[in-house]
């Protein structure tokens, strides 16, 4: 299966879109070369900043241009651009509503071997809870191109997350992302998959494990959180009857509760979280990592297989 | 070219405003008095002598821009604003109330005028330096003007900032720190101290100027001095006394965040020598509207 870097394909898509929209401007926190800003500051050294360590002021700065008309990238490493800058990202970004996306890079356990410190797994909960934000995962290089284009014809604040990991890809190369729209990658009527980012790619594997033994597993790829997709949500509840959610992030604030809330109040139906359980990472190879914190195909096998016998 | 500043004008529109801020704060009956009284100068000079700006047009692309990082400081900036017609001194009588335009701390989505949304310390300068990257680019003529309290500078990231403004030549801003002295524990030198102020603003790569921020003349001459400075940013160091221009509330931390009682409003209006007759304002306030 051919991969993809969603990180890679960031970098490029910036500089593309910063040849034809001159109020593209990138800033950075001394990370552009791991989150591929460095595309772009090479073509537009005058539109891009790097604003050093400092991620506070970076997001702060990011508003200030935006409040004068510019279309505002911040990128760093997830843990630091969603954590480290909270506060600045509601009060200064999302609360005025500012143009900034923030697309933030190597989300999820993933990282490896940097360890816990950088594994960003509770980034996505702490950007859905800010009002007016827009939060978006994408689950292969295709869909991060389609995004970042996407994104940049959307006037208000949108936190993307990519990863430092190579992504399978999965989607069609003529495929087109629409913001708040989910996609329908497998259909089946036994169960439904939701997942996001590399977790698409794992829950498609899983269906087909599930297929030899005579399952009909659906899997939807929810790229935007928020705002969620609740009549895709509502429909594969009603259609499958049973529901398991999938990501690279805590239980805990993600994708899953947001399906989970969708469901209690649309259509419950029984349904079970595959994600990290409530702990830190630590160090290790991204493929050492996710099957240990059972984020495989076949954690997802068994979880639907599990939902299917509370139908 | 400028028009020379009208210095006794521009001490009537001082006084004006702090007597706008002390009806506004006590009808609203929340709201900082202290640093609103202390800035009350300052604001005066950027709004009626020395920015470019329109109220006819708010967002005027080629306005300055007013960053009130010391958000708190709102009821000053909004008592300008509508004194320089941005919306009617009425509006100044909902401050705080459910619905009304004028929030606890600035926001730039309701409020006509206001640049920016702040109220949550330590952030302003980040964004200023954002509008100044932004405005240079565009090629420009308006500054960025920020206005700093001196407890907020225990904020790291206004030191991030300030690097950042020194790292990028940013020429085009000028921040003003309106240093009361107090901030809502105590005494800043208490609390947390911040000197040498101008020692760490030069190390930082700051052009800095030192003033007594309630002498109009010098505040004027440093906005303007600040203009001819090439290649590195304006840190203007106001020496200010908190609550100035009422006794009762002049160097007193305890009026921090809390607005004047009716019988503080009262001996305010008695000092300030303004009578309820001769400002039209003051009728439509003390009105139970």
């Amino acid at each position: 299966m051919k991969l993809l870097g969603t990180r890679e394909v960031y970098g490029d898509t910036l500089a593309e879109l910063g040849a034809l929209n001159k109020d593209i401007v990138v800033l950075d926190a001394d990370l552009s070369g791991s989150t591929r800003t460095s595309v772009f500051a090479k073509k537009f050294p005058d539109r891009f900043f790097n604003m050093g360590v400092a991620e506070a002021d970076m997001m702060g700065t990011a508003a200030g241009l935006a409040s004068c008309g510019k279309t505002a990238f911040a990128s760093t490493f997830a843990i630091f651009a969603s954590g480290r800058a909270w506060e600045q990202i509601r009060q200064s970004i999302a609360y005025p509503k500012l143009n900034v996306k923030i697309v933030a890079t190597h989300g999820g356990i993933t990282v490896g071997e940097d360890g816990a410190s950088h594994q960003a797994l509770e980034d996505i909960a702490i950007m859905r809870a800010i009002p007016n934000m827009t939060v978006i995962v994408p689950c292969d290089g295709i869909e991060a191109r389609s995004v970042i284009h996407e994104i940049v014809k959307y006037n208000g604040p949108v936190y993307v997350r990519v990863a430092r990991a190579k992504f399978p890809v999965i989607l069609p190369d003529d495929y087109k992302f629409t913001i708040g729209k989910g996609v329908v990658v497998r259909d089946g009527k036994d169960a439904a998959v939701i997942a996001n980012g590399l977790m698409v790619s794992h829950a498609i594997e899983a269906a087909n494990i599930l297929g030899k033994e005579g399952l009909n597993i659906r899997v939807i790829n929810m790229s935007t959180i928020k705002p969620i997709d609740r009549d895709l949500i509502a429909r594969a509840a009603k259609e499958t009857g049973a529901i398991v959610t999938a990501e690279e992030h805590s239980i805990i604030g993600g994708l899953g509760e947001a399906v989970a809330a969708v469901l209690a109040e649309e259509f419950p139906a029984p349904m079970k979280r595959i994600g990290i359980q409530d702990i830190f990472g630590q160090s290790g190879t991204a493929d050492e990592l996710l099957p240990h914190y059972k984020l495989m195909p076949k954690d997802i096998a068994d979880a639907v297989r599990e939902v299917i016998t509370r139908k | 070219m400028q028009k020379p500043a009208d210095i006794e004008q521009l001490k009537k529109w001082a006084k004006q405003l702090r007597m706008d801020v002390l009806m506004m704060l006590n009808k609203a009956k929340s709201g900082h008095t202290g640093g609103s009284l202390s800035a009350a100068d300052i604001v005066t000079a950027l709004y009626f002598y020395k920015m470019r700006h329109n109220p006819k047009e708010p967002k005027w692309a080629d306005r300055d821009r007013f960053v009130l990082s010391k958000g708190h400081a709102a009821p000053i900036q909004y008592a300008a604003l509508a004194r320089c017609g941005y919306f009617s001194p009425k509006e100044l009588t909902t401050l705080r109330r459910l619905g009304t335009m004028l929030q606890g701390h600035p926001d730039m989505k309701i409020t006509p005028g206001i640049d920016i949304c702040t109220g949550s310390l330590g952030q302003g300068l980040s964004m200023a330096n954002g509008m100044a990257l932004a405005l240079r680019l565009d090629k420009r003529p308006s500054r960025v003007y920020a206005l700093l309290g001196d407890g907020e500078v225990e904020e790291g990231q206004v030191w991030e900032a300030a690097m950042s403004s020194a790292h990028y030549k940013l020429d085009n801003i000028c921040a003003m720190l309106d240093f009361n002295g107090f901030q809502i524990d105590g005494a800043v030198t208490d609390i947390m101290n911040i000197e040498p102020l101008s020692e760490k603003w030069k190390a930082f790569g700051w052009h800095v100027l030192m003033i007594d921020g309630h002498d109009m003349e010098q505040i004027i001459k440093a906005l303007d001095d600040a203009e001819t400075i090439k290649g590195k940013p304006t840190m203007i160091i106001a020496k200010t006394v908190k609550g100035k221009g009422v006794s009762i509330f002049e160097g007193k931390y305890q009026y921090h965040g809390v607005p004047p009682s009716d019988e503080e409003l009262k001996k305010s209006i008695e000092e300030l020598g303004v009578s309820v007759e001769g400002w039209p304002l003051l009728k439509i306030l003390t009105s139970n509207t």
